[in-house]
Formats: structure tokens, sequence, C-alpha cells
């Protein structure tokens, strides 16, 4: 089962955080540095795998990616594969560069909620459950079809659009 | 640099539309961003969650700019800040209508919440609606919080629409349903117990996403139960089959490969299912074949299949042809560039290597490569593999690059597991006792407060023991070279606390042994240890019990003792000491110093921490002076649960001294008198002819209080002195004039019982010269070679270690290696058999010699440690040294014993008894009827 997705920069800042089982927020702010530390001090052109027990417990590994300015972490037990999971990464990443042509880190930043709801599709519950980006590309769209039509029904102002249009 | 890419990004956004935020939202972000310290953000954030407090609370909040308060509510609590105050929004937000609030309300809440949050209740009724709405989406975004907000007790509530949902139009609601009932079986197997076979129905589905989600709870239901599982082989089979066929459709291609989840769930499930199962492994045989052939390892997924494959060819019986296979796809991973595949080859080799060990031997050099990897998780896993493959023959290169690569790393948790592994690998495997000496020194000093304390318990063990008895001259060699690497190691500034308790251990029995160091050179650096650590008591009491044997051989053997000033003044600090313990060994060290040889000798004999200390429980020896002091008119001893039986005081209780309030209730029945009992005892203890000791099961209290019922009182009394913080001086002093006996007790109560119990950790290996050559080559050689021989050893040894003690001894006898190469004569203990024969003579005896030990130790030997510092120390000291007065008595030494029991009862100890009594609560027997009339009046 996966344990964590996180996203964080090369700062250590966290940009993405969800546990799948539930954890006090202070306890997530352990974790997040506990893995940012572990994840900073790796040279390059090392394996992309790490065994964590002392953060996360017995059994717990961890997989990360590195783009540009961003750390990209899943942490899942023995019950997954970690090659899998280094390729799962790869989902979610595909499907933002589609939502948001190019995407980088401010994108995830600035969609904050689109996000989510991306892992959403992707991880249910600590499960994989779709690993084929167009599907989740599709489900993202349903929602966001739906955010346009409330957007017109509640009349946004123009200058807010008008703003975001710019 | 960023700030521009910041602003940038920010015109940029609205060409994406959707999930949009305010300008407020951006604000907060980019100011986050662009923070430059901690400091600075958290007071961004503290600004920010001011502003949200009070938007919240303003009437009429429109619902668009309730969502984006809530998502900055999010936001800050990702950020590690506390946003508590908003978390009834985002529940209230679940309830609206509009969808998109509405998951916006979900996400919040699967964020902030956990299942047994008060604001859950609140949630439960609004999931039950979204259930069973017309819209999938809303559907969806309800079994979405289902997994994180339902608890047991609310699993009933939404669990019929659940199970009704598992039969949804739309494959995406049915995954889901699959997924949020896999989550309820993981929270509470028992609520949904009852649904099981839904999972074995929905492996039929049309849609292979739904067949796909399926597996996940099947791996969960099938690892729990393999058994009642074992008829859908054959359909995992042909479900993998047909994926591997590509008749799945396109769309669950993932880079070219047919639906690499599923087929990766399959074959963990299969290698569930196989292991150990001759036909399923059969039927599975030709699909592995197939992948094999058909995956496409260019790719990283293709790779993840070729692994799962050789896991799951490791799992079930043994195929060659499949072993073949999977030893090929091995190799491919060792010798691909990426770090990610060779950690899977290692990682695969590690998992074939228990079932072909020959394996290993290909592949040495690729091996040796990942070993010298800069790449951390590579070397862990490389290490792993090594422990796996260890024997006797390549211990020694192993445990020294672990111990190298320890030394090298600062994590702190992988540094205890590494030890745990040397350790355990030098304790299993070790060619030879100075090496296992030299290795643990090794582990000792550099990870030596991570390792378990008996470990260092069994080294002192073996120093102490050595090979056997047919070869002395190797004993003393091994203690001679164990004192000379302390006396190097002790002057390193920063020891670990237990290295220095078994270094100060080892330097006092077997310092000045054999006459190489004077015994003013080693006490001198006792001193010195207990001067640099002063704040550790352990390692202080340890080195004072050491000083006390190095002076105590010295006067033995007639030398003229001269303290040193350093040790004196340490000496005259501790006889101040808070410590009760470290008091206590001072004062004992003086009373030593004062000695003649003779009774020195008896004390602290020379190199005796192996003999078995006797104690007579029967107290035999003190028959003849029972017998005149009834001849002279005394009151037979009546033991303690006849007392109780007949009278029910419960004054001369020992266990409960503190507070029997005596006038309690009594709700058990009376005990039936006893008929030895004689009628008039009543009033006193009085010692008690020989024939009631066999029956008294409490050896040592009976013991102390038949002995007198003077010193049985006054330990008493101590004790409550020593609890309500009095000086304590008398008593200590009154201990010490016993220290003559004390001592010898004491000594083997600093020892942790190392010399009770007799096994020696090694017995017959192999020894093998190391070779540590810079040469890849050779050191594969010394790693791999003759890898054959008998990957069997490590499992035949397994049970066999030092800690067993008197157990693993016969068994060792049967290991005669069948191939001594060429042993190092000093090292070689072939001649074990007749240490075998003395141990196993009477494993009884040792067992009890190890027992005695322990409960004269006031404590076992593994909390010793901890428990010489928090034994109030006078009952310690009582219990210890009367038991090796006692035992000291025994040999014929009951002279001073007697000096002392002749004080004889008198004045002081009535007034003594009679505190007792107050203290105790008053009760009003017969007992004392001086105490009766005061409080009459």
């Amino acid at each position: 089962m996966i344990k964590a997705v996180m996203m964080m920069n090369t700062q250590g800042k966290p940009r993405l955080a969800k546990f799948y089982n539930y954890m006090p927020v202070e306890k997530q702010q352990e974790l997040i540095r506990g893995v940012f530390s572990v994840l900073c001090s790796r040279p390059e052109n090392v394996s992309n795998f790490l065994e964590i027990d002392s953060l996360f417990g017995p059994d717990s590994r961890l997989v990360y990616k590195h783009y540009a300015t961003l750390y990209f972490v899943l942490v899942f037990d023995g019950s997954e594969n970690e090659l899998a999971m280094l390729d799962l990464i790869q989902v979610p990443v595909e499907t933002l560069d589609k939502c948001f042509s190019n995407v980088c880190e401010l994108d995830i930043v600035f969609n904050y909620s689109k996000m989510h709801a991306v892992l959403d599709e992707i991880v249910f519950g600590g499960q994989v459950l779709e690993t084929s980006s167009a599907e989740v590309m599709k489900a993202v769209e349903e929602i966001s079809k739906l955010e346009a039509a409330s957007n017109s029904i509640s009349l946004v102002p123009k200058s807010v659009s008008g703003w975001r249009g710019r | 640099m960023e700030q521009l890419k910041t602003i940038g990004r920010e015109l940029a956004m609205g060409s994406q539309g959707g999930f949009g935020q305010s300008k407020e939202f951006l604000d907060l972000v980019k100011s986050i961003g662009e923070a430059r310290s901690k400091a600075e953000e958290d007071r961004i954030v503290l600004s920010e969650i001011d502003i949200l407090k009070r938007k919240l609370l303003e009437p009429d909040v429109p619902k668009r700019k309730m969502k984006e308060y809530i998502i900055r509510l999010v936001y800050i609590e990702m950020l590690g800040h506390d946003a508590s105050f908003g978390y009834i929004h985002a529940v209230k937000m679940t309830h609206d209508d509009n969808l998109l609030l509405k998951r916006t309300g979900y996400l919040a809440v699967t964020l902030f919440l956990n299942e047994d949050h008060d604001l859950i209740i609140l949630i439960v009724n609004t999931i039950q609606k979204d259930l069973r709405s017309d819209n999938y989406l809303v559907v969806c975004a309800a079994l979405n919080a289902i997994c994180r907000l339902i608890n047991e007790e609310t699993i009933p509530a939404v669990l019929p629409q659940v199970v009704e949902l598992l039969n949804h139009q739309k494959e995406a609601v049915r995954k889901k349903a699959i997924m949020a009932l896999h989550r309820f079986h993981r929270k509470s197997p028992s609520s949904v117990s009852h649904l099981i076979s839904n999972f074995r129905k929905r492996l039929c589905d049309n849609d292979p996403g739904v067949m796909g989600a399926t597996l996940c709870p099947l791996f969960d239901l099938i690892s729990e139960d393999v058994t009642s599982y074992k008829d859908l082989v054959s359909s995992f089979v042909s479900i993998l089959k047909q994926v591997t066929e590509r008749r799945l459709p396109k769309s669950y291609d993932y880079h070219q490969m047919p639906a690499p989840f599923i087929q990766i769930k399959l074959l963990k499930i299969m290698a569930l299912l196989g292991s150990g199962d001759k036909n399923a492994s059969e039927i599975m045989s030709m699909v592995l074949g197939d992948l094999f052939r058909k995956c496409d390892s260019s790719t990283n997924i293709g790779n993840a299949i070729l692994y799962e494959c050789i896991r799951c060819i490791s799992c079930i019986l043994p195929n060659p042809k499949l072993l073949e296979a999977a030893a090929d796809a091995i190799s491919k991973f060792l010798k691909s560039d990426s770090h990610n595949l060779k950690y899977m080859g290692i990682d695969g080799l590690g998992r074939l290597i228990k079932i072909s060990p020959d394996i290993a031997e290909q592949h040495q050099l690729a091996v040796i490569d990942c070993l010298e990897d800069p790449d951390d998780t590579l070397k862990r896993k490389t290490f792993e593999l090594l422990y796996k493959m260890t024997k006797s023959s390549n211990v020694e290169v192993i445990v020294d690059r672990m111990i190298d690569y320890m030394i090298s790393i600062n994590d702190n948790h992988y540094k205890t597991e590494i030890a745990s592994r040397c350790v355990e690998l030098a304790e299993q495997f070790a060619p030879s006792n100075q090496w296992f000496i030299q290795t643990m020194n090794k582990v000792f000093e550099h990870a030596g407060d991570l390792v378990n304390i008996k470990v260092a318990h069994n080294l002192m063990r073996l120093i102490a023991e050595g090979f056997g008895e047919d070869d002395d001259d190797a004993d003393s060699k091994l203690r001679l070279s164990a004192v000379e690497s302390y006396l190097q190691l002790i002057s390193e500034p920063k020891l670990p606390s237990l290295f220095l308790q078994v270094i100060s251990w080892v330097l006092g029995e077997y310092g000045t042994a054999d006459g190489k160091y004077s015994a003013s050179y080693i006490s001198g650096k006792l001193c010195d240890v207990a001067d640099a650590y002063s704040s550790d008591e352990t390692v202080k009491g340890y080195a004072v019990s050491a000083l006390m044997k190095i002076y105590a051989f010295e006067i033995a053997s007639g030398r003229k003792v001269d303290v040193l000033p350093e040790c004196q003044s340490l000496i005259e600090e501790l006889l101040a000491s808070h410590s009760t313990d470290l008091q206590q060994r001072a004062y004992e060290l003086q009373a030593l110093l004062a000695l003649d040889a003779r009774a020195v000798e008896t004390i602290i004999p020379l190199d005796a921490s192996c003999e078995d200390i006797e104690v007579d429980k029967e107290l035999s020896f003190l028959n003849g002076y029972i017998q005149q002091a009834i001849e002279s008119g005394a009151q037979p001893y009546i033991s303690e649960r006849e007392r109780l039986g007949m009278f029910e005081t419960t004054d001369y209780h020992p266990q409960d001294h503190h507070e029997v309030p005596s006038h309690t209730l009594r709700f058990e029945a009376y005990e039936l008198p006893k008929p030895s009992v004689p009628p008039q005892a009543s009033t006193e203890l009085v010692p008690v002819p020989e024939p009631y000791y066999s029956e008294s099961h409490q050896p040592i209290s009976t013991s102390l209080v038949s002995e007198r019922e003077s010193s049985e009182i006054k330990l008493r009394l101590d004790g409550v002195k020593q609890k309500w913080g009095r000086p304590s001086y008398q008593s200590t002093t009154a201990a010490s004039s016993t220290t003559q006996q004390a001592a010898n007790g004491t000594t083997s109560h600093s020892d942790g019982g190392v010399g009770s119990s007799s096994s020696k950790p090694r017995s017959s290996y192999e020894p093998k010269k190391p070779e540590i050559d810079p040469e890849k080559q050779r050191l594969a050689a010394s790693l791999f070679g003759g890898s054959s021989s008998s990957r069997t050893d490590k499992k035949s040894s397994g049970g066999h270690k030092p800690t067993k003690g008197t157990v693993n001894k016969p068994a060792t006898v049967p290991k005669e290696n069948p191939t001594p190469v060429q042993p190092p004569p000093d090292l070689l203990d072939l001649g074990e058999p007749t240490a075998t024969t003395v141990s196993a003579m009477d494993p009884f005896k040792e067992l009890e010699g190890l027992m005695d030990s322990s409960s004269q130790d006031g404590g076992s030997n593994d909390v010793m440690g901890l428990y010489s510092d928090a034994a109030p120390v006078t009952t310690t000291t009582s219990v210890d040294s009367l038991l090796s007065e006692l035992s000291d008595s025994s040999k014929g030494n009951s002279r001073t014993y007697q000096s002392q029991t002749s004080k004889g009862p008198n004045t002081k100890e009535a007034l003594e008894k009679d505190a007792l009594v107050r203290q105790m609560g008053v009760n009003p027997t017969s007992q004392n009827p001086t105490l009766f009339k005061d409080l009459l009046g």
C-alpha cells in the first residue's frame, strides 16, 4: 500500500503532501522534514530508492524522482514494487504536463486543488487505481467542465476573470 | 530569479482555467515562496490565519469565496500550521449541492480530519446521501471521502450503499466501491467478513480496471489465508496470460506494456499461492516462462515485471528452467548502468541465493562493484545480500566490511541494525575467539551505545571462559591480548559506556593476571576511567569493583599494596556519593584494604568469575548453633506461612512491610493450621530446628528470618530509613562491617553474572586466514570462494548462539568440523569434548548456578545496568551480604558470623521493633503488649 505522496521543492518546502493514513499535522511536518533531509544528501546519479524504516516504521520504502526544482516522493510498504512505483510517479507528472503544457513547480503551487484531484484519480485509499494519464485527464477535465459551468452560473464579475485572462 | 519566474507564471496563469484561485491566494503563495526565512514565512502565515479567521466569521460569505478560503486553509495546514478553526466550514461545505463546492469540502475534510474526529458525525449523513446520488461524480467524491473518514463504528452506516455500488453501471464507480470495501476490510475485517465473496465475484467483472482493482483486496486476503484461495490459481494464471497476450484494450497499456500494474499484482498473488504448492507452481511455470520471453527489458516498467517474475520464482517451488531464466534476468540487471536496476538485481540475487547458492559466484564482481558504489541504498542492499550469504569461510571479510561501513555512517537507526548484524554473524561464524574479541571491540568502540547489553555480557563471558580447560595457555594468551587491546583503547577520548564496562571488568579480572602490567598501572588506568566518565555511575561502579579485584589479588599474593593517591581520592569521593550503590562499593573496597591476605583470598579468589557460587539454602551449617539454642531453652522457628495461617498476623510479612493495613478484611479462607506447629509459639520469632527449612518455599526471606529475628527486623528498618531519606551511614557501615564476606558476592554482582554460565560461543569453526586485499578479485574470492560448500552451515548453527548458555554446548559437539584447514594451533579448540563433558555432567547444577547468581545480583543480569543504580542499596546489600556470608560461612568460615549474631536481643531491638509496628499500622495483638497499652492510653 502507498503510505504517502509528497512533493517538495529543493529547498524543502512542501508543495503537496498526502498521507493515506491519518497523521497529525506535527507528525506530517516531521516526516516531510525527515524525508527532505535524506533526499538532499543524496548525490546525483544514484538509485531512486531508499529504505526509510527510521521514519515510517518497518518495511517502508521510498521512491523519489527529482524534477528541476521539485522532488516527487512516494512512500510505500513491501507490497509494492519499487520500479513500478518509480513509473507511477511518471503518471501524475505526465498528466500535469498535459494539463499545463510544460509543467513546473509553480503550476503545482498555484493549482493546489487540481493537483489533489489528479492524485485522487491515480491513487485511491493507498492503492493504485489508474495508470493511464489519458484516463486521468478525462476525469479531471470533467471536473473542470463543471467548474466552468458553475463559474458561468455564479456570474463572476468580469474583473476577476479579466485579471485571470491577461 | 525565482521572483521573476513567479511573476511570469502568474501572468500566464489565465489560460489554464479551471480550479481557479483568487488573487489573494496567489499573493499568499507568492509571498511565502519569496520568504527568506522560516520566521518570515511563519509571520506571513500567521497574519493569513488572522485574516481567514476574521473572514470566515463574516456573515453571508459568498460560496465561491468560501471555497477559496477553504483551499487557503488546506494550504496553511500543509505548511504545518493549525487550521482547526476552519474545520467546521469545510464540513459545512460538504453539504453543499454544488458539486464543485462539495468536492472542495470533501478534499478539505479528508486532509483535515481523522476518522475519530468529532466532526465526522456531521459528515456521515451527507456521505450516505451522496452515495445515492445520480451524478456519478458526486458518488466518486463520496467514495473518496469514505476511505479516510469512516471508522469501525460508522462502517455499518455506509456499508449497504457501498455494496450496492459494486453493481453500478459506471466502471469508475465500481472500481472505487471495491477499493472502499478493501479499506473497510483493512480497518475492521470483521465488519465486512460476510462480503468477501463480492471480491471474487468482481474478479470476473467485464471491465479490466475493476478486475485490476479487485486484485488489491484479494492480495491482502490471500496473504492472510492462502489455502482458501487455491481454487483461484488457474483463474489468476489465465488472466495473466490474457493480459500478456494483449487481450486488453489499448487504453490499459502503459509505455507499451499491457496493464503492467495488473501484471505485477497478479505475480505477487501467484507468489503467495505458489509457495510450497507443487500443483500451483506447475500451472504457473508456463506463463512465467512466457513472461520472461516477452518482457521488454528496455523500459522501467518492463523491468519491474521482470523483477516481479524473479520474486515469484524464488517463492514457488523451484523449477530449473525458470531459475535459469531468472538468473539471466538478474545478470542483466546487475550489468546495467542504472543503479535502480542494480538494486533490483541485488535484491533478486538475495532471493535466489536461498534456492541456489551457486548463483552468487557468477556475479561476484558485480556484487563487489555494488559494495563499493557511492550509492548508499545500493550499498545497504548489498550488505543485506552479504549478510544472507555469510558463512564461516567468509565471515571475516564480510564483517570487516560491515564494520568499516558502520563507522562511516551517522544514521543511528541503520548503525544499530548493522551493528546487531555484525554481532550476530560474529557470534555464529567466528573462526576464532581472538577474532571474535577484536571484532566485538570494534563494534563496541563505534556503536557501543547502540548494541544490546547482552552482547557485552557474552563478550565478558567469552574472555572469562576462554577455550576450555585443556588449554590454559591459550586462554591466558587470549586474555592478555584482550587486556592489551583494552589498555590501548582506554585512553581514547569518548568511549561508549557499555564498552567501558567491559574494559573495566576485564582489566579488573585479568589486568594483572600474568604479571605483565603492574597493579598500580592498571589501577591508575581504572581511576582515569572513573574520573573521565564521572557522570556515568555504572561505569564508575565497574571501575571500583575492578579496583577492588586488583587490590585483592595483590594482597592475596602477599605483595604490599600502595593505593595510588588518585585512587584514594576516588574512594573518598565515592564514600560520600549520592549513589548508594557506589557508596557501597567504596566502603567494601575500603574494608578490603584493611584485611589480611588469607581473608582476602577467601573473599576474592583469583580468576574465579567462572566458578559457580553455591548457596546453601538449607543453612545446614547453622544446625549446631540452633541445636545449642534450643537446648538452652529457645523456641523453635515457625515458618512464615505457618505463622500466618495460625495467627493471621501480617506484621511479619516481609513482602508488604511498607503499609499493610492490618485491619482490612481478609476475603480468602483461613489456611488450615499445620499440625506440626507448636501452639505456644506465638509471640516471638525464634530459631527453629532444621527440618522446617525444607518446607520453606521462600528460601531467602525465610532464611533471613530464621537466622535471627534481630537481623530481620534490622533489615527492614534499614529499608525504611532509606525510603525516608535519613542518612544511611549507620546501615552502610553496618554493611561494611560484613564486607569481608560481602565482597565476594558483590564482585559477582558487578560482573553481571558473566562467569556463571559456562558456554562458549565458538566451538569448532574452520579457521580461515583473512585476506583483505585491495584487488577485487581477491576480495571476491574471499567472499564467494567455496560458496558451494554448504549454505546450510548457517541454518544448522542458527540456534547456536553463546547466549544460550549450557544448552548449546552439547549441540556443538557433533559439529566437529569435517574439514579443518590448517588451524593455527593457539586458536583451535577441537579439544572441546573435555569441556563438554564437564558442563554436560550436570546442566541443572549450572542452571542453578545461573539462577543463584542472578538472584544474588538483586536483579537479573540483563537489567543489571538499570538496576544497580536504582535499587535501594540497603536491600541489595543485605541480600548480597547475607547470602555471600552464608556461602562463605559454608566454607567453614563461620567465625565472624557467629560473632555478629551474638549481639542477641537487647533493648535497642525492642525499640526498633516497636517503631516497626508503629510504622506498619497498629495491630492490637498480644505480640506487643507495651505498644498496645500505649495506644489504649
